[in-house]
């Protein structure tokens, strides 16, 4: 196959980007977007042209390390699946492909494709935990979780921190990575003790970063590799009113 | 102000290390508690005035962390990821074993120890894997405590499923995610250290070398990964928890940034590097599809449960699998080993894979697959069944191949996916230099020749949570520890290297990339070092790899600059240490003149093709020390007794 990319290149934090232009040919349509770039970067490398920078590291769909805005929609046109697990079978000979970093206020872009997302991480630190320390745990089967319980829990733990949910907002808002989290523990008896105060805290960190509100667009879901339902941004929102009434959230 | 320097000795010699396992004596099953006892404390108002470096933050790192910064002390935790939680355990599809027994099918930590001392090939320290067995069940614990979201069955208890080389059903998961939720689980619990200031943690950033003062290690040197800076972290002690080399084989199923360059470091250092042949491959994987190819999917072996694994009985038979009839299928491994079928260990499935493909029976459109058919399974339990169980893998090899295994078989073929091999530690998770410590697969400790599937994020949160904490407080209550700063000789000597390096690998100016250099030596190191080795192949490999090490350094293509964000330079860098590690791995291998666990020589097999033990010469870990010369280190030997798992041909038939 033979593409047109436009990939937006920026060299540092500081400067200005701009989209670029480039042919890439030879592409296997069995191959995966990240191969395809790496196929571009092989060439510019050789024509001495410093090569496209982009986060990625797994290259299977879970470490979250990997994506980018692909002709506008985040992780690309296919459904449930990050940039990485992509393949060029989803696109046309001839294709014209765009490709950009998620754009948010709250990711300040540090080269080309590489944006930071250290604000997820303060999210997590604000309370995405249960405090316990390590070695004082009961038997594991002494905290009886019913199935669908369990299960809830799974579909919430299953988000992997990509930050597409941003990427496709059009607030720029992180309503559904920190409902994934909130709602994770909050389904399962071992996170009720702080549950409330943890809502409470991690939305606050979230505004603190610079991400914007929730008003129920949805573009989250639609984009989000392991499909997250987004019923948990309703119900982070209900235990984040019950939290702020009771004054949670102050140690 | 000034920082004055304190008062140094003269450096003596590091006297050459003996290799002293210090495995407590007494009877097997008290002996970590006996150590724990008699290791020295650490009080609790003084932690906080310890520093230690931990280098990499993935199961082992992260839980390490975390528990150290909840004990007190102060910790610098560095990964060359944007963020802990992206730490390649987290692609660990299968699950977790320990030794609860909840399924009640005769499950103990005498029987865990025992499969894993076994499914090792008798090439592991018995005391290691014991402590292991012991505490996997404190693992389990822990974990459900911070709200790891296992598999539950409907009455509200945790469920289990079977893995190879076991005949209980004691693994425990989370979906087809337990790597994903493990270290979720982990990567919390440091988050929690991190918001309470015990814990600082510096993302892209990489280490790039090891700082030792009076032969002990006091630090590292790090590059960060955003503005290039060079800079120098003085510490009491270090761990390294950097993960596998697997990457040296460039396809396998490590991620693409997995290198050996914290751990190869500390090897030219003195820290001996064991069993670097032992590299474990893991029989499902998604086959190669062609040159583009950047790296391979794992398949988690769960799928072995149920899945049936088959070639066509006939021979470049290229027709659509639904077209073949069932007695032109051949189950292999069902047929081979009726007792384990097709759960037999890895080393065991990936080589019969190889043999059938190898003898023209292989599927696919480069005919370099296996069947692995869920037919029956489907038609027993019902798709939803295998939906619940398996889902996200189906999906995931969907997305890659385009294929519906729902409807067609999936097509598998072994890749490198382990490394049993790593960093030699003693008891206590202490390398040959004093102050470095190593965890998790970095280290060669608990596996022997073979891993058995479920283990290794036992074994990461075994070393994280439950033993560096206190083994590395002995070492600080205990070690004569003068405070030492950035500006001392060694560390700037260290720093002046890196940047050195650095340089070089910017001013080659060659024609041939990073990933192409790495591309070949992946090839070399298979096609020699791979699954079946023999000293015809290592030999050859033995030539090529260093005359391909010296194209390197004269043809390299780096562009950009060292002050910036340069991840081709970063490749460089991890490739410059695999093109010296691949020579290792096949020197190990041509020395172990028997076949072991995944280290099959094939001079070395019985007549039915199976590994040949050679017990009486070589029972013992092969630890290297680097001599300055990469192509002629020398071999120290650590000698194994088995007195709790007799020595037995691995059988599963």
């Amino acid at each position: 196959m033979k593409l047109t990319l436009k990939i937006w290149r920026q060299p540092g934090p500081d400067a200005p980007g701009k989209i670029v232009a480039y042919e890439v040919a030879g592409v296997s349509p069995d191959s995966s977007f990240l191969e395809m770039l790496d196929t571009l970067n092989e060439h510019l490398m050789h024509e001495g042209e410093e090569p496209v920078a982009f986060d990625h590291d797994c290259r299977e769909g879970i470490c979250g390390s990997c994506g980018v805005v692909i002709d506008g929609i985040a992780h690309g046109p296919a459904k449930a699946v990050t940039t990485c697990q992509l393949h060029m079978r989803t696109f046309k000979d001839g294709d014209t492909i765009t490709v950009e970093p998620w754009r948010a206020n709250a990711f300040p872009i540090l080269k080309d494709l590489i944006v930071d997302r250290s604000a997820f991480d303060r999210i997590i630190q604000a309370g995405g935990y249960v405090s316990v320390g390590t070695g004082s745990a009961q038997d594991a089967n002494s905290i009886m979780i019913p199935k669908p319980d369990a299960d809830l829990a799974m579909d919430g733990a299953a988000c992997i921190g990509c930050a597409a949910c941003v990427a496709a907002c059009p607030n720029g808002s992180a309503m559904l990575f920190t409902a994934a989290k909130v709602g994770h523990l909050a389904a399962l008896p071992q996170g009720q003790e702080e549950r409330e105060e943890r809502a409470v805290l991690m939305v606050g960190q979230m505004d603190a970063e610079g991400f914007g509100g929730c008003t129920n667009i949805r573009e989250c879901g639609a984009v989000c590799p392991k499909e997250i339902p987004i019923d948990f941004i309703a119900q982070m929102n209900r235990d984040l009113l019950r939290g702020a009434l009771k004054g949670a959230g102050k140690r | 102000m000034t920082i004055t320097q304190p008062d140094v000795r003269v450096t003596p010699t590091f006297s050459a290390p003996t290799l002293d396992p210090k495995e407590p004596d007494g009877p097997i099953e008290k002996r970590w508690d006996k150590a724990r006892f008699e290791y020295k404390l650490v009080n609790p108002s003084n932690k906080r005035k310890f520093n230690i470096i931990i280098v990499g933050s993935g199961l082992a790192g992260a839980s390490a962390a975390a528990t150290m910064g909840e004990l007190g002390y102060n910790v610098q935790v560095y990964c060359y990821q944007d963020s802990p939680r992206r730490a390649h355990s987290v692609a660990a599809q299968g699950g977790i074993n320990a030794a609860k027994n909840y399924q009640n099918d005769g499950d103990s930590i005498f029987r865990l120890f025992y499969d894993t001392v076994k499914g090792g090939d008798f090439r592991s320290r018995e005391s290691n894997v014991y402590r292991l067995a012991q505490v996997s069940n404190h693992i389990i614990d822990q974990c459900v405590a911070q709200g790891v979201p296992f598999a539950r069955e409907y009455g509200g208890t945790l469920d289990n499923r079977s893995f190879g080389g076991a005949q209980v059903s004691r693994t425990f998961y989370a979906r087809g995610q337990t790597g994903q939720q493990l270290l979720l689980g982990a990567y919390q619990a440091l988050s929690r250290q991190i918001h309470a200031g015990t814990v600082t943690m510096h993302t892209r950033t990489e280490m790039l070398d090891l700082v030792l003062i009076d032969g002990r290690a006091r630090g590292i040197v790090v590059r960060d990964m955003v503005s290039g800076e060079i800079d120098t972290h003085m510490a009491d002690a270090v761990v390294l928890a950097t993960g596998g080399y697997g990457n040296a084989f460039y396809l396998s199923t490590n991620a693409k940034g997995c290198n050996v360059t914290a751990n190869w470091r500390a090897h030219k250092q003195g820290a001996f590097f064991a069993n670097p042949c032992f590299t474990q491959i893991h029989p499902t994987c998604i086959p190669q599809a062609g040159k583009h190819q950047s790296k391979l999917t794992l398949m988690s072996e769960s799928l072995r449960n149920d899945g049936r694994i088959w070639v066509p009985r006939k021979v470049d038979d290229k027709r659509p699998p639904g077209e073949i009839p069932e007695n032109e299928r051949w189950y292999y491994l069902e047929e081979k080993y009726p007792s384990f079928g097709n759960l037999v260990p890895r080393d065991i499935a990936s080589r019969a894979a190889k043999n059938v493909v190898d003898e023209g029976h292989g599927v696919g459109p480069m005919q370099n697959g296996v069947y692995l058919d869920f037919e029956d399974a489907i038609g027993r339990l019902g798709k939803q069944v295998i939906s619940d169980r398996y889902g996200n893998l189906f999906d995931m090899y969907q997305n890659i191949t385009g294929e519906n295994p729902y409807q067609v078989p999936m097509r598998i073929y072994p890749a490198s996916h382990y490394t049993m091999g790593g960093l030699w530690v003693d008891y206590n998770l202490q390398s040959t230099i004093p102050g470095l410590f190593v965890i998790g697969e970095a280290n060669f400790s608990d596996h022997g020749a073979n891993r058995l599937g479920a283990s290794a994020l036992m074994q990461g949160l075994s070393d994280g949570y439950f033993v560096i904490p206190f083994s590395i407080g002995n070492y600080l209550g205990s070690a004569p520890l003068k405070r030492v700063f950035a500006d001392h000789k060694s560390a700037k000597e260290a720093r002046q290297r890196v940047e050195a390096r650095i340089q070089h690998l910017l001013t080659i100016n060659g024609e041939r990339t990073p990933a192409d250099f790495h591309r070949e030596l992946g090839g070399l190191i298979w096609d020699g070092c791979g699954m079946a080795r023999n000293e015809a192949g290592l030999r050859r490999a033995l030539e090529k790899i260093p005359a391909l090490r010296q194209e390197f350094w004269e043809n390299l293509k780096v562009t950009g600059t060292a002050k910036d964000l340069n991840q081709a330079l970063e490749h460089a860098g991890r490739v410059a240490d695999f093109l010296e590690l691949g020579e290792l791995m096949c020197i190990d291998a041509l020395a172990r003149e028997e076949s072991c666990g995944a280290h099959f020589r094939e001079e070395y097999q019985t007549e039915d093709g199976e590994a040949l033990r050679r017990d009486d010469e070589f029972a013992y870990v092969a630890a290297w020390e680097a001599t300055g010369d990469v192509s002629a280190p020398t071999l120290h030997k650590e000698h194994l007794e088995f007195e709790h798992v007799p020595l037995s041909t691995r059988s599963y038939k």
